[in-house]
């Protein structure tokens, strides 16, 4: 918010420094401490930025989270945490900030692929993780970037190796365990060349005001697709700012599904670099209810030929709730015979919810075929109607309408154990959802 | 079973009807015909309880009961069945579990279980095959990218499966060529009882060739300005509606 607020979290990153991964290595001890310096120069987002106008941050100002020095050795309530664990996926957890062995399965992975601990990575002297950390985004993508560059503790490392297809999905389970806390966790995922694999990001955490704050740098190398779902139910007491950012090679598929249900504030950055022919579909879910405000921030760079991109954004606000939708296509000059559509569409469920979307596209190449549309409504009042003359009650047609403009997304994920903790994660925020699983 | 007496029924301030009378008998057929704007299709929203209309004077009873009382869900778990001129379609909802759910909520509202789900399905099928319809639509999304005659032929199916004792047909015709108007008109004429009832409003005389009505009525400048048997649908089309307008003046 102000160089003021920055400085009291500079204030404290003395205390850990020394404790963070990777200080022994001259390349990141040099990225981090451009990454402090950027974020003291600027602080947190302000309402004054372009793309921050929507969301006001300065919750963060209030509360101090403060960051683990070490892994953790509190004790998770487990049957709560068995609840978001996917069955038939490769596991990595990270607890408050820290990988945690105890809780990630990773039996019998086949040795050539890698799912890891970031920080081990980097103190064992992982040389191929220079070449991708901080390539993705950079420091001055905004502010939250330059925070979660300099204080990252851990995060996943995972690396899909050339001609490599995986057999399970991978879920990365990122769980805060501490009222105050802040998690910053920094991921890299690699699909090399022609490799095939799915990872699902999954934020939860206790019923308390905390922080997460995650950035997964992501590449999908010529020909490799690769498949994310970014679940997000955190408290509905948190603050979540987690950015995906992506650089697709030639002729590369990249698939991302963005369900935004929890935190009391939230801050979503899709982000995607698509050359020559790659391919890139962006879907998301956000539902908001009583005071949360869900920010949807994406931005598709179509920098070659060739390159389509599809995208749906889809929204439910109750309550006081507040969604923003921020999409920019940008088209650059020799990205000729680009194919592109952009969509969001928003339901407000009551008068004091809000919707702000804002869809741009930025085309400086003449052969495209681009096209965006946006709708903010209510329900339909003739499908309502038409419902109650099939004997449907209007209090279920109404839940029965706004659930099946929800579940459109939902249905798009064909793994089972996935989509039935999506779904169920929908049907929690409806009421009757006893008779909506009827009609399922 | 059905009572209208003196309906006067109004939009906003704007009197649509004014003063209609109709006393439809279990078994009975009724052709209600008239001009675009005469009020058809508002008296068929008025049956079905579509919201935004006001009753200002008379009274409509079904089966003894206060109709304008009821909510439009209870209208038809009571069975009162309105096949719309314009279906809507219900993305994310698909139609064999629409079907099943108003069946289900017409069956608890008469005291009675849920329907077996073998039973459901042979009914179900059993009606498809009566509408010449493909078993895939059952399971697409509620006339969700159906062309116009499939949407009609849904309404039809819909009506066949509930079983509605008053059903309320509005410009079924509409849209559909001749071959689908056939199909329509069979699969009604299948579900046709001595205590079931049938009110259909339609701007043609074409659909009464294939469902031969009891009575034709003729609505011009919202009241019924006509009655009589098959014959005065003949005599429509022959002289046209301006026929009874211009009696109605004179």
């Amino acid at each position: 918010m102000t160089t003021q607020t920055a400085s009291r979290y500079t204030a404290e990153y003395s205390k850990i420094e020394t404790t963070l991964p990777g200080g022994s290595l001259p390349w990141l001890r040099a990225l981090r401490s451009d990454a402090l310096k950027q974020f003291s120069g600027c602080g947190f987002p302000s309402l004054r930025e372009e793309e921050w106008r929507y969301t006001n941050v300065s919750g963060i100002e209030k509360n101090l989270f403060e960051p683990r020095l070490e892994p953790s050795d509190n004790q998770i309530d487990k049957d709560w945490l068995e609840n978001y664990r996917l069955a038939d996926c490769w596991q990595i957890v990270l607890v408050d900030g820290y990988y945690s062995a105890e809780f990630s399965v990773l039996a019998g992975l086949p040795e050539n692929v890698t799912i890891k601990s970031l920080k081990e990575s980097l103190e064992a002297g992982d040389g191929q993780i220079e070449p991708y950390l901080g390539k993705a985004v950079g420091i001055d993508e905004h502010s939250f970037v330059a925070f979660n560059t300099a204080w990252f503790t851990d995060g996943a490392y995972i690396r899909i190796p050339a001609k490599t297809v995986l057999d399970k999905p991978v879920q990365l389970l990122h769980v805060v365990t501490d009222p105050n806390r802040l998690a910053a966790t920094r991921n890299l995922v690699i699909a090399e060349s022609m490799a095939q694999a799915q990872v699902i990001e999954t934020y939860v955490g206790v019923d308390q005001a905390y922080l997460s704050a995650a950035v997964t740098e992501v590449f999908v190398e010529p020909n490799a697709d690769l498949t994310m779902i970014k679940l997000q139910c955190e408290s509905e007491k948190a603050y979540h700012f987690g950015g995906t950012y992506v650089k697709q090679a030639r002729d590369a598929r990249f698939n991302h599904h963005n369900f935004a249900f929890g935190s009391l504030l939230a801050r979503s950055d899709i982000h995607s670099d698509l050359s020559h022919g790659s391919e890139c579909h962006l879907n998301g879910l956000y539902l908001g209810v009583k005071r949360q405000h869900l920010d949807n921030h994406t931005r598709i760079n179509h920098l070659e030929p060739y390159g389509i991109s599809r995208e749906l954004y889809k929204g439910v606000l109750d309550g006081r709730a507040r969604g923003v939708f921020q999409g920019r296509v940008v088209v650059a000059e020799d990205a000729q015979k680009t194919d592109s559509e952009m969509n969001n569409r928003n339901l407000l469920l009551s008068n004091d919810a809000e919707a702000d979307t804002k869809p741009q596209l930025e085309i400086y190449a003449d052969d495209v075929k681009c096209a965006h549309g946006v709708t903010v409504g209510q329900l339909d009042e003739k499908s309502v109607f038409y419902l109650q003359s099939r004997c449907v009650d209007e209090e279920t047609a109404r839940n029965m309408l706004t659930f099946a403009f929800a579940n459109e997304m939902v249905t798009k994920i064909t793994q089972k154990s996935l989509h039935d903790l999506v779904l169920a994660e929908v049907l929690k925020r409806f009421p009757q959802q006893g008779i909506m699983q009827d009609w399922l | 079973m059905l009572n209208i007496e003196n309906l006067h029924v109004s939009v906003g301030d704007k009197p649509i009807l004014k003063g209609i009378n109709l006393q439809v008998k279990p078994g009975e057929i009724h052709a209600i015909m008239g001009p675009n704007g005469s009020g058809k299709s508002t008296l068929s929203h008025v049956l079905s309880g579509k919201s935004g209309y006001t009753v200002t004077q008379g009274q409509v009873t079904y089966e003894g009961k206060d109709l304008t009382e009821m909510a439009p869900e209870i209208r038809a778990r009571e069975g009162v069945f309105l096949a719309f001129q314009y279906p809507v379609e219900i993305p994310g909802v698909s139609n064999i579990y629409l079907l099943k759910a108003a069946l289900n909520s017409i069956r608890k509202h008469q005291g009675l279980s849920e329907v077996d789900a073998m039973d459901f399905l042979t009914l179900i099928k059993e009606k498809v095959r009566l509408l010449e319809m493909d078993e895939k639509f059952l399971y697409r999304a509620v006339n969700e990218g159906f062309s116009g005659g499939e949407k009609k032929r849904n309404e039809i199916l819909q009506m066949a499966v509930l079983e509605p004792k008053l059903c309320i047909l509005d410009e079924t015709d509409s849209g559909l060529d001749i071959d689908a108007l056939k199909v329509v008109a069979e699969g009604v004429n299948s579900i046709r009882s001595p205590e079931r009832s049938f009110v259909m409003i339609t701007h043609y005389q074409r659909l009464l060739d294939y469902i031969k009505p009891d009575f034709v009525h003729v609505l011009a400048h919202g009241q019924i300005v006509k009655s009589g048997g098959p014959e005065l649908a003949l005599e429509l089309e022959e002289k046209g509606y301006s026929w009874v307008e211009n009696k109605q003046a004179a």
